[in-house]
């Protein structure tokens, strides 16, 4: 049963892609629905199966890597499944509402839409590094794509940028994995992992470790490689900025850190975990400060994936050379950090979204007096602030919990400052829009209240990611499930 | 699980739905969201009602589960919480009342009674917190619902008095969060419990845990307005008299007052406190606040503002009386929780019926209001003077349990710090109250609206009428088994045992 719905969550949005490619957008979003509905399904089915049975490989047809395609789902994998497949879901239902039809341009909005989900799963389930690597780069051109769905000459010239950076970082990423493939002849994680730890490491050894943390922290927009990020997601259809911040830089970062947690241990060292410790710090900082500046209001949360990616590379100081339930209890803080990111930074991006609909204008400033008309999607925002700023009960909040504990008990105290200072910095860009929208002045009477669905979708993405933190116990718990023997044939 | 030890779930969810359901309200439904503010205030003090009659017959609450690996959830009713709750709940029913009778016919009132009850449920959570982890979830949730409630106004002076405080807040948040993380990374998941856990500290962990517990003091004590972290306090007056009067006798510089009785009496334990050294630091800042503030109400001309500085300097009395190091003065220093509520409360009823009905705000706009207004003046009146401390009110009771405690234990000064305090009190009051009474009035009223009979709407008289006979009760029957102070001598006998 499992490995059928590992092949389906691959296969399905890869059917689904050629499908909507061929009719146009409200066709298209038709079969969409359908589509993103068995999604969801399949992905809840593999999800309840890892959580009673443990983990699997399965190696698709029989064929062994580096020719076949090895699949792989352990807690971790099919809890990253089930999230993509909920924002996913809620983004796609969202741009079936918010894009309009009637620009030609629309219509790819689905085969994107789908190859990207295609490869998002690719990344999760995926065994060995080259197969990872296809997976990125699906995710990455029909990011790109996407990005350019825009139409805007602005909107191409980012689309571009996004593209140079993606390249770059696929390229650094592939010549290390040639590299690590040259030298042991291996391309599954866990094969190079188990081959060094046979044979010590050499001096020479640590290069394609470096090259591929470099091209995937370049994909990931670690400071200061974060440039091509903002432009690109603050000008995207709401929607799509949506998928970008929740999913698409995760995916890279999801590779490192498997990459790290398995390779990390021979090929890494202190310093080098502490460097990539100390740019996501900077990143934490000048993210949310550059964010408090934007008078943009897409541009304030764009700014803010930046600061909030930027505390996901506290995992590699806070997983090396230390006790492995420290370790453990950073894994654990980051991955809450990813999830709650996520939700939350989707339902921010589409409530900026309603918002900018509502008010006609995509300035802060524009949103003075605006909470007198108790807008829906102020609330969503407010509330996915509520997370990202890493205030109780959120899921924000616990990951914070968790990344304090774990600086604390593996003596790295310098990580508790960046931590606090992180949580007031976003919550002084949140209040900076919040604010505007108290703001009494004369002459803010119209406004415009979007469809009940716009504004029921960021809603419940926000609830999810502010609840997260009280339910944290059981979602850790399958997160933390292994690999079973099993399924492989 | 029964469904009796949900019931602390239950008086939690009451005002978290009614903010659920007002936010939803269209904002024409003036009488539909009147009826479920006034509904849920009333459910809510028969729950806590039930609760405390459960206490005394020896019942306890609890629901905890697990929310991150290591540390629980827990929402547990006892006999301190119930100090707190109780007075939160009887409080929030009169405010309710006021502020309907304040805000009618002005703008956006769906918004102010939607997170008007968020705070409220945020306040009675703290009450209910079983942890510091808990507490530490309100806490922040109460500094995220009041900033709504302090920029209702939406001028720019509100929305800079908003900033200050959230700023002031969420910084003492974050030192409390460390604070909090440190001493679980230390000793684990502390629940309160009566007496505290480090009766006997290693050396060892001497030095963290005195640190920590100023970083926990100083997370509060923002919120508790502490001296030198209390500057958010007289900015957020601009707030509208309800507000205020929620502020300052209820929810925010109450549960950064509450905290710290917990953290103290229920995480370190008062030998253990007083062993550290801490004790006697935390008395030296809380008898400066103590001077501090009543020696700045002095100087200041808007009433509002005014009665601001007196809440920093009354608050105080509260961590003072816990650094008496015996039960006589934590006796003194909870019961002030509910007293200076009480007064404090009515004294902002009477500012608030002041400006709405006359247009006053500043002290010198006063004279002859007696006349005019003569209820509220009584409630003023009496307010005043049991701030000041004449007997039989509240606030002598406070003050002499308090000297008492400090002359038993040999801390002569606090007398005279309570004293100096009362005179100084008794300075920034008396005036006012002879311009209310004996002043002449030359001008017409800035502002005058008329309610027919009445001297004031009868949504805004009755609450600080009802207030300021409680405060006349709460000191004349201080004896009675139903008073604040029984209860806080039971709370006394059952937690601190000395």
């Amino acid at each position: 049963m499992t490995p059928w719905l590992m092949a389906g969550l691959l296969f399905t949005p890869l059917a689904w892609a050629v499908l909507t490619l061929l009719v146009n957008f409200n066709r298209g979003r038709l079969i969409s629905w359908l589509g993103i509905l068995v999604q969801v399904v399949v992905s809840l089915g593999l999800w309840a199966a890892v959580a009673g049975d443990g983990g699997f490989h399965y190696q698709l047809g029989g064929w062994p890597a580096p020719l076949g395609i090895e699949l792989r789902v352990d807690g971790l994998a099919v809890t990253f499944v089930l999230l993509t497949a909920l924002v996913a879901a809620a983004c796609g239902w969202h741009a079936s509402i918010y894009l309009d039809p009637a620009k030609a341009w629309h219509r790819y909005f689905w085969p994107l839409f789908w190859f990207l989900w295609a490869g998002l799963n690719g990344v999760w389930l995926g065994g060995d590094l080259f197969n990872l690597y296809v997976g990125l780069e699906l995710i990455s051109l029909s990011a790109v794509g996407l990005v350019a769905l825009g139409g805007e000459s602005a909107a191409l010239r980012a689309a571009i940028r996004y593209l140079m950076a993606a390249l770059l970082g696929s390229l650094a990423y592939l010549l290390g994995v040639a590299l690590i493939y040259g030298q042991f002849g291996s391309l599954s994680i866990a094969g190079v992992s188990r081959l060094l730890g046979e044979a010590g490491t050499a001096p020479g050894q640590t290069l394609p470790l470096l090259l591929m943390l470099f091209g995937l922290t370049l994909k990931t927009a670690l400071f200061p490689m974060h440039g091509w990020l903002p432009p690109a997601h603050g000008i995207a259809r709401s929607p799509v900025s949506a998928l970008l911040s929740a999913l698409v830089v995760k995916a890279s970062f999801y590779i490192a850190a498997r990459i790290w947690l398995d390779l990390g241990g021979y090929l890494g060292s202190y310093g080098l975990a502490q460097l990539i410790g100390g740019l996501g710090a900077i990143a934490v900082i000048w993210g949310s400060w550059r964010a408090l500046w934007q008078a943009k209001l897409k541009q304030v949360v764009a700014y803010s994936s930046v600061a909030q990616i930027g505390y996901l590379f506290l995992l590699f100081p806070l997983t090396w050379g230390v006790a492995e339930p420290v370790s453990l209890q950073a894994q654990q803080g980051i991955t809450l950090q990813i999830i709650s990111h996520a939700l939350a930074k989707a339902a921010m991006f589409l409530a900026a979204g309603n918002l900018i609909m509502s008010v006609g204008s995509n300035r802060v400033d524009a949103l003075a007096g605006v909470s007198r008309f108790l807008p829906f999607s102020l609330f969503s925002f407010g509330l996915a602030g509520v997370s990202l700023m890493g205030l109780p009960p959120s899921g924000g909040f616990a990951a914070k919990w968790l990344l304090l504990q774990s600086s604390l008990a593996s003596g790295q105290w310098w990580w508790l400052p960046v931590l606090l200072a992180g949580g007031l910095l976003s919550a002084a860009y949140v209040f900076r829009v919040y604010r505007a929208s108290f703001m009494e002045r004369a002459g803010t009477d119209r406004f415009f209240h979007p469809s009940r669905s716009l504004e029921v979708i960021p809603m419940i993405l926000a609830l999810l990611s502010l609840g997260l933190g009280l339910v944290a116990g059981p979602v850790l718990s399958v997160m933390v499930l292994p690999f079973g023997e099993g399924g492989g044939q | 699980m029964s469904l009796a030890s949900l019931l602390p779930v239950f008086a939690l969810m009451t005002s978290l739905l009614a903010a659920v359901i007002i936010f939803t309200l269209p904002e024409r439904s003036f009488r539909l969201r009147t009826l479920v503010n006034l509904g849920a205030a009333v459910i809510k003090l028969v729950l806590v009602g039930v609760m405390i009659w459960g206490i005394v017959q020896g019942r306890a609450y609890e629901v905890a589960f697990t929310m991150v690996p290591g540390v629980r959830f827990v929402l547990r009713a006892d006999a301190l919480s119930m100090l707190f709750a109780g007075l939160s709940a009887l409080l929030w029913l009169l405010t309710t009342i006021y502020a309907v009778g304040y805000l009618e016919g002005s703008p956006n009132r769906s918004r102010f009674f939607g997170f008007f009850s968020l705070s409220v449920a945020s306040t009675m959570g703290i009450a209910l917190a079983g942890n510091l982890f808990t507490f530490f979830l309100f806490y922040e949730m109460l500094t995220l619902s009041t900033y709504p409630l302090v920029v209702h106004r939406g001028t720019p002076k509100a929305l800079r008095a908003g900033r200050s405080y959230i700023i002031y807040t969420l910084c003492g948040g974050a030192v409390l969060l460390l604070a909090i993380a440190w001493l679980h990374g230390l000793v684990g998941d502390l629940s309160f419990r009566p007496g505290g856990y480090f009766a006997e500290v290693e050396d060892a962990l001497r030095g963290p845990l005195s640190l920590i517990f100023v970083l926990l003091v100083a997370g509060l004590g923002v919120k508790a307005a502490l001296v030198p972290l209390h500057g958010w306090l007289p900015q957020a007056m601009v707030a509208p008299a309800p507000v205020s009067a929620l502020l300052h006798a209820v929810a925010v510089v109450k549960a950064g007052a509450f905290g710290i009785v917990r953290v103290v009496l229920e995480i370190y334990g008062l030998d253990a406190a007083s062993d550290l050294g801490l004790l006697a630091g935390l008395a030296g800042v809380a008898a400066f606040t103590i001077i501090y503030g009543s020696a700045r109400a002095l100087y200041q001309v808007d009433l509002k503002r005014l009665l601001a500085f007196s809440t920093v300097s009354q608050v105080s009395y509260i961590i003072l009386g816990l650094c008496l190091f015996g039960p006589v003065g934590v006796a003194g220093g909870l019961v002030h929780l509910v007293h200076q509520g009480i007064m404090k409360i009515t004294l902002f009823f009477c500012a608030g019926n002041y400006a709405e009905t006359l247009g006053v705000h500043r002290i010198d706009e006063l004279d002859g209001a007696g006349e005019r207004m003569p209820a509220t003046s009584v409630a003023f009146t009496l307010g005043a003077f049991g701030m000041i401390g004449v007997p039989p009110l509240a606030g002598f009771t406070t003050k002499w349990i308090m000297g008492t405690g400090a002359l038993a234990v040999g801390m002569d000064w606090v007398v005279v710090v309570l004293v100096v305090s009362s005179l100084l009190n008794a300075a920034y009051f008396l005036p006012i109250l002879h311009r209310i009474w004996f002043g002449e009035r030359q001008a017409a009223w800035p502002q005058e609206r008329r309610w027919g009979r009445l001297e004031t709407s009868a949504w805004l008289l009755w609450p600080a009428l009802i207030t300021a006979v409680l405060l006349i009760l709460a000191g004349l029957l201080a004896n009675l088994p139903v008073s604040p102070l029984s209860w806080v001598e039971l709370i006394v006998a059952r937690e601190v045992a000395l």
